[in-house]
């Protein structure tokens, strides 16, 4: 089993910014963990703080139970790709792919024959040769997670590695990268701010905006029970009603909204009076109307999308309301301009404080 | 040149053809073949001048070579110059590489200033200073006498002064291009070597060097060439035992009154850079046009 990395209480402060504040995660030996936020939101700090290029302000970093706080990149069982892979183009692929091992001066034969097994791995055999500026997007991907696992290291740190490929070809390296993790067993920490590639790959997902953790959650657990207004909005689409909570009961808060009143699931520690917010996914929200909560809105537009359509719809006050249809529900479907009613279940939408 | 006058027209682009064309001819191709026409012939006096007298001869090469204080001086410049460059790349890389990737921009700033500023000033004069400095009873020996480290003044005109005041005077050469190269390097390759497990030592030897390689070439030709047609420095820093090939130059024009002498002494120096440049590039893999970037 691969080493767990623990990040217990890291503050991280340049200057007068506070990048990080009061951070603490648990990673599972052999997990795939992502850490999702939008960009400046202090997520790659914590990448590097595990890689150990920079060291916390307070706080510990602990691999595989060690506390490796103020040890070098080079002291750590830790191996990174970079968002811009940082490949040394003057050196041909398979020197690049063994750069680790040249540094451990591992004989220049054994070299040749690991940066053998590791083209095959990553399915570029015979490219040893070629130099960095010869290979494509991708290729240029596969060799920087060679040269990162040659080291054989415990925890593989990723910075947004494919934020550079096109739609396509990500999509097949995600495949790829979460074979390739499960291959290995290695701990990969994966830092990105697209949502989809976080859900799609990860065992687990940790939230971060402006610094702070905002929840740590599987990916589904993520996207059914955000833990805080900033998740519901940022994971996915959501619907957001704002008002304020009149009373919350056997877990189901009722909130006074411009719209009536709207029930959810309450979330954690909300109490009467409080100002929050009622979040539905767009799939929850359907044209039928015996369900407890109903929006009055006019019909806008409806985007096709194959699989499903979206209705764009304006309620009262010009709130957008977006309701995901289902393929044979189309034949109900108001085209546009016409008054609706939409409604969703209180199992179905979460009442989060408002923040 | 056809896409010259297409860029600027017929007009502009014939008149920046002639400019380059007088330009190499007036400036570059003319003195230097008077110098060889020159280096060539025997001195003569002026009434001989045109008589049988007056045919070409290498008997101004052979005097160099046959001349074993002026041949020593000369082959000394030559590894003297040499020496002169990698001290002054020894000092340089550094700094270049602290320039370009360490430093805040407020470091950055106060160093370029620091580094500029004495270079407003000629070169004489910065020499001058240096010969203040370095003087028998100047602050240099006065510091370190007072420090206890040196028991007695030291003599430091000669070898170590022309040393000294060659590579200040140089630094800014070698300190370019070497900065330029380096601030391309992305940062990110340095760190994924470190990451990798490399020592500061490998990470300059394997990744800093080898993108910098056509600076660091550009830079030591610069320099190198400055260096043996320097003049002020052996002039005023040196000792009768640190003669530079230059002062006898310039003694064969100014003291012996024979031109074709040092005309042949100046081709040497000439062909002799030529030769440590082409050298240089085949050294360092790199060609002219990288060099002139």
């Amino acid at each position: 089993m691969s080493h767990s990395v623990d990040l217990i209480d890291i503050e991280m402060i340049f200057g007068q910014v506070r990048a990080v504040e009061k951070f603490s995660a648990s990673v599972e030996g052999g997990e795939f963990f992502s850490i999702l936020g939008p960009s400046g939101c202090g997520k790659t700090t914590v990448l590097r703080l595990v890689a150990g290029f920079i060291q916390p302000t307070a706080g510990r970093v602990l691999i595989g139970g060690k506390d490796v706080t103020g040890s070098g990149p080079h002291q750590r069982p830790t191996s990174m790709i970079f968002q811009s892979l940082a490949l040394f183009p003057l050196m041909p692929v398979w020197e690049n792919i063994v750069f680790g091992l040249e540094v451990r001066g591992i004989p220049k034969a054994e070299r040749r024959k690991r940066a053998e097994e590791l083209l095959d791995l990553i399915a570029l055999p015979g490219f040893g040769y070629r130099m960095i500026h010869e290979l494509s997007g991708g290729q240029k991907q596969r060799v920087a997670i060679a040269r990162a696992l040659a080291v054989e290291p415990q925890v593989l740190l990723l910075d947004e590695p494919l934020s550079a490929l096109d739609l396509k070809l990500r999509q097949h390296m995600r495949a790829e990268l979460r074979a390739l993790q499960k291959r290995t067993g290695v701990t990969f920490i994966y830092i990105t701010h697209d949502q989809s590639e976080a859900l799609a790959m990860s065992d687990r997902v940790a939230v971060m905006s402006a610094g702070k953790l905002q929840q740590i959650a599987t990916p589904r657990e993520l996207y059914a029970n955000p833990a805080t207004s900033f998740v519901a909005r940022f994971v996915g689409e959501t619907n957001e009603f704002p008002g304020r909570v009149r009373g919350v009961s056997d877990g189901i808060a009722a909130v006074e909204t411009r719209h009536g009143l709207l029930k959810g699931r309450a979330g954690p520690g909300l109490r009467a009076g409080d100002q929050a917010a009622v979040y539905v996914r767009p799939e929850a929200v359907s044209l039928e109307t015996q369900n407890d909560n109903r929006i009055e809105a006019e019909a806008e537009r409806l985007e096709f999308e194959g699989a499903v359509a979206i209705l764009h719809a304006k309620a009262q006050d010009g709130q957008a309301v977006l309701a995901a249809i289902a393929h044979r529900g189309l034949g109900q479907a108001p085209v546009s301009g016409g008054a609706i009613k939409l409604s969703f279940t209180p199992a179905e939408a979460l009442v989060l404080a408002h923040g | 040149m056809a896409s010259l006058t297409a860029r600027f027209g017929p007009g502009l682009g014939g008149t920046i053809l002639l400019l380059v064309g007088l330009w190499l001819i007036g400036m570059v191709l003319a003195p230097n073949l008077m110098m060889l026409d020159f280096s060539l012939r025997p001195n003569l006096m002026p009434n001989q001048i045109g008589t049988d007298a007056d045919r070409y001869t290498l008997a101004n090469f052979i005097a160099l070579f046959s001349d074993s204080v002026h041949r020593a001086i000369f082959f000394k410049t030559v590894w003297a110059s040499a020496l002169v460059t990698l001290t002054t790349l020894v000092v340089t890389y550094p700094l270049a590489f602290w320039l370009a990737k360490i430093a805040t921009p407020r470091g950055m700033a106060l160093a370029l200033v620091a580094l500029i500023i004495p270079f407003w000033i000629n070169e004489v004069l910065r020499t001058l200073a240096w010969y203040i400095l370095l003087a028998f009873n100047g602050p240099l020996n006065a510091v370190l006498l007072g420090l206890g480290i040196i028991a007695e003044p030291v003599r430091w005109f000669g070898d170590f002064g022309v040393l000294a005041g060659m590579v200040y005077a140089y630094i800014l050469f070698m300190l370019f291009p070497i900065y330029n190269s380096i601030s391309t390097l992305e940062t990110a390759q340095i760190e994924a070597a470190r990451n990798l497990g490399a020592s500061t030592v490998r990470i300059h030897r394997r990744i800093v060097i080898p993108h910098a390689k056509a600076g660091i070439a550009t830079g030591c030709v610069f320099t190198f060439m400055l260096a043996a047609g320097s003049y002020v420095a052996p002039a005023l820093l040196g000792s009768p035992g640190s003669r530079w090939f230059t002062e006898i130059i310039y003694n064969w024009f100014f003291e012996g009154g024979n031109w074709n002498r040092g005309a042949a002494y100046a081709l040497v120096l000439l062909v002799l850079c030529m030769l440590v440049v082409l050298a240089a590039l085949r050294v360092f893999r790199v060609n002219l046009a990288d060099v002139a970037k």
